[in-house]
């Protein structure tokens, strides 16, 4: 049925539907509705036979999720930014074990300095944990994106997961079509573990492995997530013969076949950039966008192929890798290595800053006339920046750099937007 | 006011928009200024940018008038809603104003409406209810359902009915 609703309440209710055993998280921030939502739905009975288990913080969330997954429950968690970090090592354990964990990530910045908002440094920071990692774009694909997680991770006994952004989609009303118990059941067959705790047969999960095996086992943890680039369209198909509705692959190309110049980029600022690309489009300009749905695995091949007749690629991320610069933007120039195709990388709306169409206007034009350095940063106010950096190199008791911007910007920051 | 933009999105879906709402703050708290946001459209909304030029603004709190650049963005061409029982000469505005179409401007004094049906300080229900009367691009009755769609019950029933008595004065004025 199509609904106006928050993001948070769809992807709860499309948790609901996947059936889910156990449900843990931490329920403070940096959290989400997701979870009060699912929490609702249990004691109102919409969840059956499920247990939510309120923990005491991040670390003990996924690690109850790693001993329920274990046993044999479907399982899932949510959280985001600061609670990720916090769950570092069992993140990794997760995926190392090769349990099918669904996690949703409300995507924001990490500190410090503290801040709330949207950027997408929390779940790059754990890019290489060995998650399946996939991107949505609107509310529609979070909600799908969560059905298709359960079957993805449980097909591959992988962890997945679901990236949304934070406040941007988690926070906005907008119109969904949720699905109903029975197109989700005749999707999503009830778990079946590879792998599972159980007293009357024991086995060991998790055990010590040396150096002669190591390499070994590590390999195949990698070569789950290859496979994940085969399965991952599989699912999308089958997702589209019950449901009717194109949700989840590997990325999505929007007005790509003649562009001369493509964004690359990833989650909600696509739709921004669609709006942008129509606009440049009406003028003439060749733009088009792709955004990759599955950011790990990453589509190697597939993004090669499809930017094989782009002269110009802009890589769009809301994430930078201090000290180097983009961290999508030197994925996809793996994808591009040997073509000559340039790639140019803008950091952008990092700690919820807003990507703007003017700001990607004045970008494309920016690009086109080749006037911008690699890496880019959108909006970055340089005199501000030029000043501190002065400061600092004038003084050794300059003080902490957080609280001069502030200071600085005073009068700015009174202004609402 | 998130709530407002959340019920306005609700009331513009029920008549077949697109909607979308969204707060630009994540960290709303009791007192500090919060501005949310609400598109609506014939078509797929796929922006994410905040509304930077609004057709329409609804003002929940006069005491904001002259701290923020509130209009910065505001076309006078637009519709502005202000919760208070002043007029615009007595808010100081009555100049800015004068660039309006005169049935595009308007007053409500939702918190007493707001007090005397719900007896809480809470003005959303009737600072929409006045909304669908000054734009007509909502119809009350679609706005009374996104009221009861969020507050079940007597609560419901009691914004609704503040809805309704800030429609009809402005429709009566």
């Amino acid at each position: 049925m199509l609904e106006q609703i928050e993001g948070s309440q769809a992807v709860a209710k499309a948790i609901a539907f996947c059936r889910p055993e156990v449900i843990c998280a931490y329920p403070i921030t940096p959290q989400t509705h997701i979870v009060e939502g699912c929490a609702k739905l249990i004691r109102e009975g919409a969840i059956q036979n499920c247990e939510f288990i309120n923990v005491e913080s991040e670390f003990a969330a996924l690690s109850v999720a790693i001993g329920s997954s274990a046993a044999g429950a479907r399982t899932y968690t949510a959280t985001a930014s600061q609670g990720l970090l916090f769950m570092a090592e069992a993140v990794y354990n997760a995926a190392g074990l090769g349990l099918p964990i669904v996690m949703t990530i409300g995507n924001r910045a990490i500190g410090a300095p503290i801040n709330i908002w949207n950027d997408h440094r929390d779940s790059m920071a754990l890019r290489d944990a060995g998650w399946i990692q996939l991107h949505a774009e609107t509310n529609q694909a979070a909600a799908d994106l969560h059905i298709q997680a359960f079957k993805l991770a449980e097909r591959l006994s992988a962890p997945v997961m679901v990236c949304m952004d934070g406040f941007v989609l988690t926070h906005a009303y907008e119109r969904v079509e949720i699905p109903d118990q029975a197109q989700v059941d005749a999707f999503l067959p009830p778990y079946q573990p590879r792998q599972v705790l159980d007293p009357s047969d024991p086995y060991s999960i998790g055990a010590m492995v040396g150096p002669e095996a190591f390499m070994e086992v590590r390999y195949l943890a990698h070569d789950k997530l290859l496979q994940a680039l085969g399965v991952i369209p599989e699912i999308q198909q089958e997702f589209k013969e019950i449901f009717g509705r194109e949700s989840g692959g590997l990325f999505h190309s929007y007005r790509v076949e003649d562009a001369e110049t493509v964004v690359v980029t990833l989650g909600s600022v696509a739709g921004t950039v669609k709006d942008t690309v129509d606009e440049l489009r009406e003028d003439g300009a060749r733009v088009g966008v792709i955004t990759l749905c599955s950011y790990r695995p990453f589509p190697l091949d597939g993004l090669r192929y499809a930017l094989q007749g782009a002269a110009k690629v802009i890589v769009l991320e809301k994430s930078l890798a201090l000290g180097f610069g983009g961290v999508l933007a030197s994925d996809v120039r793996m994808a591009l290595q040997d073509t000559g195709t340039h790639v140019h990388t803008v950091i952008a709306g990092l700690g919820g800053r807003p990507i703007t169409r003017k700001s990607l206007l004045r970008l494309f034009g920016r690009v086109e006339r080749g006037e911008i350095k690699d890496p880019h940063f959108l909006d970055l106010d340089l005199d501000i920046v030029r000043r501190e950096i002065d400061n600092q190199r004038g003084q050794i008791t300059a003080g902490p750099i957080a609280e001069n911007i502030l200071r600085e910007i005073g009068p700015r920051a009174a202004k609402v937007v | 006011m998130v709530s407002a933009a959340e019920m306005l999105s609700v009331a513009a879906f029920l008549e077949g928009y697109h909607a979308q709402a969204f707060p630009s703050f994540g960290s709303e708290r009791m007192g500090a200024p919060v501005v949310a946001f609400c598109r609506l459209d014939n078509k797929e909304i796929r922006l994410r940018e905040p509304v930077m030029t609004p057709d329409a603004l609804i003002v929940q709190d006069p005491t904001l008038l002259h701290q923020v650049d509130l209009f910065e963005g505001l076309d006078t061409r637009g519709y502005l809603l202000v919760n208070t029982r002043r007029s615009y000469r007595d808010l100081g505005l009555g100049d800015y104003v004068k660039k309006f179409p005169p049935h595009h401007i308007s007053t409500v004094a939702a918190t007493e409406w707001a007090l005397q049906y719900v007896g809480r300080a809470l003005p959303n229900a009737a600072l929409l209810g006045a909304f669908a009367a000054v734009t007509r691009r909502v119809t009350l009755e679609s706005v009374v359902a996104a009221i009861r769609q969020k507050f079940p019950g007597k609560l419901g029933d009691d914004n609704a009915a503040a809805a309704a008595k800030a429609y009809d004065s402005i429709r009566t004025n």
